[in-house]
C-alpha cells in the first residue's frame, strides 16, 4: 500500500517493514490538536514524534504590543482549562513589578479558585482519560460534577471556561454570601458521592488497572532531566508541588498534603491527580474558615507602568509549573513575557512513556500527561 | 403452499425481523446507555420514546454521499459490508425459536451456525483492506487475530452441550433441557461462551477492532451512509443471534419458566435473549477496553485451558455414570 501523495506507507528498517501512521490532529484521543507520527512494527510503537503548531496564537508577541491590564484576559486561552491559575500567574508578575499591593481578602478568594480550578481540571482528566481507554461512562459521570462546579464558575465570574475574573490588583468582583453555600453544597457531594464513585467506576475497575500499570513507566531522574512538573513528576515519586517549595498566595497559611506516586506509570498519575482533589477540597475548606472581609480590588493607575526590572512568577497549575517571565522597560507595555507551560515539557515525555509498547499503551500514555495544547502552542 | 413461495416468505420474514431488531437494539442501547450516563439527549429526543429517532438514523444513512475513499480497492470495498451482512441473516436459519417453530431443523445445526458467523471476519478483512487507511488496516488485524482467538473457545464450550445432547441439532438440545437447563451443569461452559461471545461480536471490553480512542472507528473508519448502516445491522444482528445461540444452549431455548407455560415459546425465546442482550450492553457501558495483548493472554492462557477442561471434565462424568 502507498499513501496518497505523501511519504511511503512502509518504511523498512533492519529488515522489519514498519508502518508510518498519521495520529492526529484529527483523532479522537489527541486532546485537542495534537500531531503524533507514529512508527509501527504491527501493533507495537517503534517511534513516536510529536508535532505540534496546529494551535498557535503568537500569544507572546501579540502581548507585547498590548498594555498590562489587556494581557489578563488574552492568558486564560493558554491553559483553557486552569484558566484562573494562567491569570494568577500574570497578575503576580505584574503585581510584584508593578508593586502594587492585593488586598487579603482577593488574595485568599484566588486560592480559592486556584482550587476550586484544579479540581475542575482533575474531574476532566479522569473523564478523558477513562474515554482514552474505552470507557465511556466515567466520562459521563465526570461532566455531572464539572457541569456543577462551571455553573459555579459562571455565577461567581460570568463565564464558564475563560474567565477573565483576575484583575492586576485583585479581583473584578466580590462574591454574594449564597455563592458560598452552593459551593458548600458542591464540595460536599464531591467528597460524599462523586469521588468515591470515581475510584469505583474506573480507578479500582481491574481492566483499567491492567491497562495503567507498569505502563508509560518514567523514572524520577527522566521526569526531572526533561522538566516534568505537576502530577506528571509527582507520580514519580518526587514530592515538588511549588504550593508547598516556592509558596505563593500565602499557601504556606494551608495544611494540606502532596500527594505522591511510587512508580511513575499512568495509574500512578492518574492516583495522584484523584488525590489532589481531596487536597484541594481540604484547602477551599480552610479558605472558607478564615476568608477575611475588605475590598477584593486594589486601586491601580489605569495607564500601568511598572518599573523598569524582570520577574519570574510561577505558580502550581492543574498540571504543573506555570511560568511567567516579565521584562518590563517601565513603558506601558511588556518588553518580552515568555510563559513556560508545563504541557510543552511534558509533550517531550511522550517518546519516552509511549515508544516500546502497543497502539493503546501510547494513547494512555498520553493521555496520562494531560497536555493542553492551547498552552503549548500558544 | 408452494414451496418457493414458502422460501421467499422466510427470508422476507428474515429480513424484516432483522432490520427491526437492529432498529430496536440501537433504541435500547441508546436508551439504556442514557440511563446509565444520566445523558439526557437520549432521554428526551426523538418523538414517542425516542422511537423516531432512529427512523430519522435511517433516513439521514439513506441520504448521504456514499463516499469512496482514494486509492479503495473497489470491489472489496463494495463488497465487504455484504459479505459482513449475509452470514449475520443466514444464522436465522437454524435457530428454534419455538416448539416447532424453525425455519430449517438441520442435523448439523451448531455446525452450520459456527462456521456462518466465522465469514463475518471475512468481511471485516475485506473492509479493513479495500479501504486503503491504515487505522482500518490495523483494525482488521486486530479484528483477525481476536475473532480467530475467540472462536475456539467459543465452539469449546458448546462441546460439553453437546455431549449431554448426543445431538448437533439446536432443537434436540432444546428437547433435552426439559428438565434443567444445561446452564446447570455447564456453568463453566456458559460462562466462557459469554465471555468469547462479547469478543466475537467486538463489544466493549473486547471492542478492540473499532477502538475508538485509538483506532478512530477500526476497519469501518472510512465507510459511511448506508454501507455503514449495513456494518452496523450486522452488528446488532450478531448482537442478537450470538445471544439467541446462548440461550439455546443453556437456558433452555423457548422452554418456559414453569408455572408460566401458558405464555407461548417465542416469547420465551425472545425474552431470554433480550436479557442476555441487556447484559452485553450492560457491560459496554461499564468496563473500559483491554489491550491486544491482555486479550490474546485472556483467550489462550485463559479461556482455551478452561474450556478444554470443561469438555474433559464433562467427558468423564458421562463416562463414569
Amino acid at each position: 500500500m502507498e499513501a496518497q501523495g505523501g511519504a511511503p506507507a512502509v518504511v523498512e528498517r533492519d529488515g522489519r517493514r514498519l508502518m508510518k501512521i498519521n495520529m492526529g490532529p484529527q483523532h479522537p484521543s489527541t486532546h485537542g490538536v495534537l500531531r503524533l507520527i507514529v512508527t509501527l512494527d504491527g501493533e507495537v510503537v517503534v517511534g513516536v514524534e510529536p508535532d505540534i503548531g496546529f494551535l498557535h496564537r503568537n500569544f507572546e508577541k501579540i502581548v507585547e504590543g498590548w498594555s498590562y491590564p489587556g494581557i489578563v484576559p488574552f492568558s486564560d486561552r493558554n491553559d483553557y482549562l486552569g484558566a484562573i491559575t494562567n491569570e494568577v500567574a500574570v497578575c503576580l508578575a505584574i503585581e510584584r513589578l508593578a508593586q502594587i499591593e492585593v488586598p487579603p481578602r482577593a488574595v485568599y478568594l484566588r486560592v480559592l479558585f486556584c482550587e476550586l480550578q484544579r479540581i475542575l481540571s482533575h474531574i476532566l482528566f479522569y473523564g478523558t482519560f477513562g474515554l482514552d481507554l474505552g470507557a465511556f461512562s466515567p466520562f459521563m459521570y465526570a461532566f455531572r460534577e464539572r457541569e456543577w462546579g462551571y455553573t459555579l464558575m459562571e455565577k461567581a465570574t460570568g463565564a464558564r471556561m475563560l474567565y477573565a475574573y483576575n484583575r492586576i490588583g485583585g479581583l473584578r468582583n466580590d462574591l454574594p454570601d449564597e455563592w458560598f453555600a452552593d459551593l458548600e453544597k458542591f464540595l460536599v457531594f464531591m467528597e460524599r458521592q462523586a469521588w468515591p464513585e470515581y475510584m469505583g467506576l474506573l480507578i479500582e475497575n481491574e481492566i483499567f488497572r491492567e491497562r495503567t500499570i507498569g505502563v508509560g513507566k518514567l523514572t524520577p531522574e527522566q521526569a526531572i532531566a526533561w522538566g516534568a512538573s505537576g502530577p506528571v513528576l509527582r507520580s514519580t515519586g518526587v514530592a515538588w508541588d511549588l504550593r508547598k517549595a516556592a509558596p505563593y498566595l500565602g499557601y504556606e497559611r494551608f495544611e494540606f498534603d502532596v500527594p505522591v506516586g511510587k512508580n511513575g506509570d499512568t495509574y500512578d498519575s492518574a492516583m495522584v491527580r484523584m488525590l489532589e482533589i481531596k487536597e484541594s477540597i481540604r484547602i477551599i475548606r480552610q479558605v472558607l474558615k478564615m476568608l477575611p472581609d475588605g475590598p477584593v480590588l486594589a486601586r491601580v493607575r489605569p495607564n500601568l507602568r511598572p518599573r523598569a526590572g524582570e520577574y519570574y512568577s510561577r505558580v502550581e497549575s492543574p498540571r504543573g509549573e506555570v511560568g511567567v517571565y516579565l521584562v518590563s522597560d517601565g513603558s506601558a507595555r511588556p518588553y518580552r513575557l515568555k510563559w513556560r507551560a508545563p504541557s510543552f515539557c511534558h509533550l517531550q515525555l511522550v517518546p519516552a512513556m509511549g515508544g516500546g509498547g502497543k497502539v493503546a499503551d501510547l494513547i494512555a500514555a498520553v493521555g496520562s500527561l494531560d497536555v493542553i495544547m492551547g498552552e503549548v502552542d500558544r | 403452499m408452494n414451496i418457493y413461495l414458502a422460501a421467499l416468505l422466510k427470508v422476507v420474514g428474515v429480513l424484516a425481523f432483522v432490520l427491526g431488531n437492529a432498529f430496536i437494539l440501537i433504541w435500547a442501547e441508546r436508551k439504556i446507555s442514557g440511563y446509565m450516563q444520566r445523558r439526557y439527549g437520549p432521554l428526551r429526543v426523538g418523538g414517542p420514546a425516542g422511537l423516531l429517532q432512529s427512523a430519522a438514523d435511517i433516513l439521514k444513512l439513506m441520504a448521504k454521499e456514499d463516499f469512496v475513499p482514494g486509492g479503495a480497492d473497489l470491489w472489496l470495498w463494495w463488497l465487504a459490508p455484504a459479505v459482513a451482512l449475509v452470514p449475520a441473516v443466514l444464522v436465522y436459519l437454524v435457530l428454534p425459536i419455538g416448539r416447532s417453530f424453525v425455519l430449517q431443523n438441520l442435523s448439523i445445526g451448531l455446525v452450520f451456525f459456527a462456521s456462518v458467523t466465522s465469514f463475518t471476519l471475512i468481511g471485516i478483512f475485506m473492509a479493513g483492506w479495500g479501504s486503503n487507511n491504515k487505522y482500518s488496516l490495523l483494525g482488521a488485524m486486530r479484528a483477525g487475530a481476536q475473532l480467530f482467538s475467540y472462536e475456539i473457545p467459543l465452539i469449546l464450550s458448546t462441546i460439553g452441550v453437546v455431549m449431554l445432547t448426543g445431538s448437533l441439532t439446536l432443537q434436540r438440545i432444546v428437547a433435552a433441557q426439559a428438565n434443567v437447563w444445561f446452564v446447570v451443569p455447564q456453568i463453566v461452559g456458559f460462562l466462557v461462551f459469554y465471555v468469547a461471545s462479547l469478543a466475537e461480536l467486538n463489544r466493549t471490553p473486547f471492542d478492540l477492532a473499532e477502538a475508538e480512542s485509538e483506532l478512530i472507528a477500526g476497519y469501518f473508519t472510512e465507510y459511511s451512509g448506508i454501507r455503514w448502516a449495513m456494518f452496523a445491522v450486522a452488528e446488532y444482528s450478531n448482537l442478537f443471534t450470538t445471544s439467541a445461540l446462548a440461550v439455546t444452549l443453556f437456558l433452555g431455548g423457548w422452554r418456559p419458566l414453569p408455572l408460566l407455560a401458558f405464555i407461548p415459546g417465542w416469547v420465551w425465546f425472545v425474552l431470554k435473549t433480550y436479557v442476555l442482550v441487556f447484559v452485553g450492553i450492560w457491560i459496554r457501558w461499564t468496563l473500559p477496553r483491554v489491550r491486544i495483548d491482555q486479550l490474546m493472554d485472556l483467550g489462550w492462557k485463559f479461556l482455551f485451558p478452561v474450556s478444554v477442561a470443561n469438555v474433559l471434565v464433562t467427558a468423564l462424568v458421562l463416562a463414569v455414570r
